[in-house]
């Protein structure tokens, strides 16, 4: 049988959160049955990439208003790691900063480019009152 | 979030006692940093060897140390760094920006 792991959480607006769910990606990766790669790699990046995608919807599209709500999937369906992260706010502008060819010392706008380094494909689109983040990665 | 700070001769070394630095700690970190700008401590170490995590949140505080260490006619190197957390300073090409050193001693040494 093909392995199919799905985790749905819905947390608080709130950065005290970004640590547990970036475990849980991690745990994720050192939990696959077939993984080829290097798993701790896999577990680091994928922790990142939550703690990147949060964090910007935290304090971005949800204006880090405590009383919001983030909501995460993530699943690894047939070798294809697919994580959504819901906002319920304005959203923010993805795109902009997906290079770092506009000086090295910046203090703010590293996430997103990281974020495209380490996944196949990013997405962002609006919803019925909020927006979604979809990150993909082929594992295999 | 938990720091060590000592004082080596003219160098100030903090040590981060902290699992990850990320976007809810990092903020503190840029704060106890100009703390010290403040005090006119403007040779900077700090030892990364217990973080095991860091962000773009986490990058971008020790980026403003940097910053302010050398409009101050100082520095901040980094030492102790853990393989996953220094190949963020090379996805992001912030090796080449920071000093890094293996060890305390070699980074103490350096200033």
């Amino acid at each position: 049988m093909e392995e199919k792991i799905e985790v749905d959480i819905r947390v608080p607006n709130q950065t005290r959160y970004l640590s547990l769910i970036g475990k849980i990606g991690e745990d994720m990766a050192r939990t696959l049955k077939r993984y080829r790669g290097d798993r701790e790699e896999l577990a680091y990046h994928i922790n990142l990439v939550l703690t990147e995608a949060m964090a910007n919807v935290i304090v971005h599209a949800n204006q880090s208003d405590p009383e919001r709500e983030v909501h995460i999937t993530i699943a690894i369906v047939e070798g294809v790691l697919t994580i959504r992260v819901f906002d319920e706010g304005c959203g923010f502008v993805p795109c902009l900063d997906d290079t770092l060819d506009n000086g090295n010392l910046r203090e703010h706008g590293r996430g997103v480019y990281i974020i495209r380094s380490l996944m196949d494909s990013v997405t962002y689109q609006r919803l019925d009152g909020g927006h979604v983040l979809e990150m993909i990665k082929l594992l295999n | 979030m938990q720091l060590q700070i000592e004082e080596k001769a003219k160098v100030v070394l903090i040590a981060i006692k902290e699992n990850r630095l990320d976007a809810h700690n990092s903020g503190e970190l840029k704060s106890q940093l100009l703390a010290l700008f403040e005090q006119g401590k403007n040779n900077l170490l700090i030892d990364l060897q217990e973080v095991r995590f860091v962000d773009s949140s986490g990058l971008g505080a020790l980026v403003s140390g940097f910053k302010n260490a050398s409009a101050r006619s100082g520095s901040l190197k980094l030492c102790g760094l853990q393989p996953q957390v220094k190949s963020m300073f090379e996805l992001t090409r912030l090796h080449r920006v920071f000093e890094i050193f293996a060890s305390e001693q070699d980074a103490l040494t350096s200033f």
